[in-house]
């Protein structure tokens, strides 16, 4: 028996030889990196493609750790953050960027981007290089980027006898919402995230504040969500949701309603522009060619889309800087957008990162109805100045501070209890304040 | 009241128990039953709004599993799970013994201790445990995970051992070294083929614990070392649905714990009924 057991021990441990090897799968090939990434379909699609980067530089071996949104943002955190240097290269966004480039963390990439022929930095959507800087310097760069923007069924519209203004705002969206929800036919009116989280609930409630001329700090840090715009606002997306919404709102985040509109059971959809790549695609979307895009809805203050972008920035504990920036210039170049369109479809291609990509003819012919929607949209000047009131922070659906994350997802969380009808919108917001009066706190709000 | 009525009641109660156990078995059971089927369906078939339980079934999602590189993952979390098993019954059967066969001091505190361990929330220690692991550089290291889980587990094995230990008569090991049995043999060919069962049972919670936790093998594992729960959340992801691929991944990653507690079966249920009825 004890013989047996340390065969089987013994064999094990040959396998986890074999294992690692497998795992690094670079053994003599040369240098190694480590690429952190977001197990989105576009990051995917990377990992898929990494064999031409291979041909193209067969000295560098690259191993992605592919983890979904929350546990890497939670990971490269925590390994960037102590200075571990288990990666090489990870995946961050606008709000990460300019706080880690502050604290350090970060290598600046100006010298990599100059001395790269070819690389065309003026390429990048204006807004999102300029959300990926600190101090004049791109610390990371866009690997795809996204704003917010309205979607609707042309079909149902027209069946209704209704049209879409081009700048609706949010009142006429509730009337036009009010028209087109019939539940005999599983259709909602609109369809909007209530799920839990700061990059969920959190990100197209934010924008909806801020046009109703809320904020969430006033200049001093003093906390304003029991202001009345606040309360408007909130008001307006909880009834909203809750009379023509889809059913379950609660646990609705951008999966769930990229789904629910797919599948034809919404009229309308407010949301991040990248759906478009899953709703025109006709193998994944019911309502692929069916759907018109408008710019954000408005109520006071204009122009209030959000801006993201997934960018790959490299820590400055690397010990592979050089090949990691070899691997980064190649993963955000105009030859790899074109090699995803040309390799997996043209609806497969990260969006929004470079302007050129709108040039591509293949591009071109996919993107026509969306493709003006969605750079309106990203360039809309409201990052900076995301509010009517001064405030002492930008960024258009989230507040630039790394308590964010903790407070965003709390009053995220009260919120959504209101959408489920588990408590009060003056409930919800009365624990918001509290929780965003004690972040305020910090920075010598009172 | 007559004989036959009695009996009656007695069989319609024991039919509504069953008929309880059934459905509480099958809700139990339903969504294991609905992952692997999702498992055999393609991506536009699992998220259907009309599900359907009869459907040509697909291949395509294992094989995209198996090409995603699953076998380093199998074999960490097998080298893990094993060797700290092993280890956790090696350290948890004779400090159970100790402590449940000789007059030890103060027993009630030293146990307490143990489970006390099992107190302080994992997420709270993340941090000192990370920055230790860092200092000796056992990040990424599959042996962190396996010192880790040894301890994480040997808590609630010691217990365990220590209830069926108890159950053993002591007028059973007074015979066998009345028979000159030494305290190895004693252990050996007396108590340990008692308790045997109980070992199984206790080996198989520590294989299951160890098998799907998540907390260490994410933030302390990066490309050499990680486990198959880091493997499984790779397939989700928050923009677009692959229900089908994740119920794949989901689907192999139970296999081996299905089996080992398969293998275990008999043992088990005599395992887990001891000291059930005295």
């Amino acid at each position: 028996m004890m013989r047996r057991i340390c065969v089987l021990f013994v064999a094990l441990l040959t396998l986890t030889g074999c294992g690692f090897a497998g795992a690094g799968g670079g053994a003599g090939k040369g240098e190694s990196i480590t690429v952190a990434v977001v197990s989105n379909p576009q990051m995917q699609d990377m990992q898929e493609l990494i064999d031409r980067f291979h041909e193209e530089h067969p000295g560098i071996d690259v191993r992605f750790v592919s983890l979904p949104e929350n546990e890497s943002r939670q990971k490269t955190a925590e390994s960037v953050s102590t200075g571990s240097g288990e990666f090489d290269v990870v995946m961050i966004s606008n709000y990460e960027t300019p706080i880690w480039a502050r604290n350090g963390w970060l290598r600046n990439l100006g010298p990599d981007i100059a001395r790269t022929p070819g690389y065309d930095q003026q390429d990048f959507v204006p807004a999102v290089r300029k959300a990926l800087s600190y101090q004049g310097n791109m610390y990371s760069v866009p690997f795809y980027g996204e704003s917010s923007f309205l979607m609707y069924r042309k079909d149902l519209f027209a069946k209704k006898g209704l049209s879409m203004p081009p700048h609706p705002s949010w009142q006429q969206v509730a009337e036009l919402a009010a028209k087109l929800d019939d539940p005999g036919s599983d259709t909602a009116g609109i369809c909007l995230r209530g799920l839990p989280g700061w990059g969920e609930l959190m990100a197209p409630l934010s924008t909806v504040i801020n046009t109703f001329g809320g904020r969430w700090f006033d200049p001093r840090w003093r906390a304003q969500l029991e202001s009345p715009q606040v309360r408007e606002a909130v008001r307006f997306y909880v009834d909203l949701l809750r009379k023509y919404g889809e059913p379950g709102a609660a646990a609705a985040g951008f999966t769930q309603c990229l789904n629910n509109f797919a599948a034809g059971n919404s009229a309308m959809w407010y949301d991040s522009t990248s759906a478009v790549s899953t709703l025109e695609d006709a193998k994944s979307s019911k309502v692929a060619g069916k759907v018109g895009y408008v710019a954000a809805p408005v109520e006071r203050h204009p122009g209030t889309g959000w801006l993201y972008s997934w960018s790959l920035g490299i820590p400055k504990t690397s010990e592979h800087a050089d090949a990691a920036w070899k691997f980064v210039s190649w993963a955000t170049s105009k030859h790899y957008i074109g090699e995803v369109g040309k390799t997996l479809g043209w609806s497969r291609v990260p969006p929004a990162s470079r302007l050129s990509t709108y040039e591509l003819p293949g591009y071109r012919k996919l993107a026509g109805a969306f493709a003006k929607p969605t750079l309106d949209a990203i360039n809309s000047p409201t990052i900076e100045h995301p509010t009517a009131k001064p405030v002492p922070y930008t960024g258009g659906q989230f507040v630039d501070i790394p308590e964010f994350i903790d407070l965003g997802t709390r009053v995220s969380q009260q919120l959504s209890a209101a959408i489920a009808g588990q408590k009060s919108v003056d409930d919800a917001l009365a624990q918001s304040q509290e929780y965003a009066a004690t972040v305020g706190a910090s920075y010598g709000g009172r | 009241m007559s004989e036959i009525a009695v009996r009656r009641k007695g069989k319609l109660g024991t039919s509504i128990w069953a008929i309880g156990a059934w459905i509480i078995g099958i809700l139990f059971f339903f969504p294991v039953l609905w992952m692997v089927l999702t498992s055999f369906k393609t991506e536009a078939d699992a998220y259907s709004t009309t599900p359907h339980l009869v459907f040509k079934p697909v291949f395509e999602q294992y094989a995209s599993v198996f090409s995603s590189g699953i076998g380093p993952y199998l074999v960490n979390s097998l080298l893990a799970t094993v060797v700290s098993t092993a280890l956790v019954l090696v350290l948890a059967v004779p400090a159970a013994y100790a402590l449940s066969i000789y007059a030890v001091r103060k027993v009630q505190n030293a146990l307490f201790f143990f489970i006390s361990t099992k107190m302080l929330p994992i997420v709270a220690a993340i941090i000192p445990i990370y920055l230790a692991a860092r200092s000796i550089s056992g990040l990424d290291n599959i042996w962190t995970l396996v010192v880790l889980y040894t301890g994480m587990n040997l808590p609630i094995a010691v217990w365990m051992m220590r209830s069926f230990f108890l159950e053993v008569p002591s007028e059973m090991l007074e015979a066998a070294r009345m028979d000159g049995a030494k305290l190895g043999q004693e252990i050996r060919h007396v108590l340990l083929p008692v308790v045997a069962p109980g070992i199984a049972a206790t080996a198989l919670i520590c294989v299951i614990f160890t098998w799907n936790e998540f907390f260490f093998a994410l933030n302390l594992t990066t490309i050499r070392a990680s486990t198959m729960p880091v493997f499984l959340v790779s397939f989700i992801t928050s923009e677009g649905a692959y229900w089908a691929r994740l119920a794949a991944a989901a689907t192999l990653a139970s296999i081996p714990v299905l089996l080992a507690g398969w293998f275990a079966q008999k043992q088990l249920v005599r395992g887990l009924s001891m000291g059930a009825v005295k």
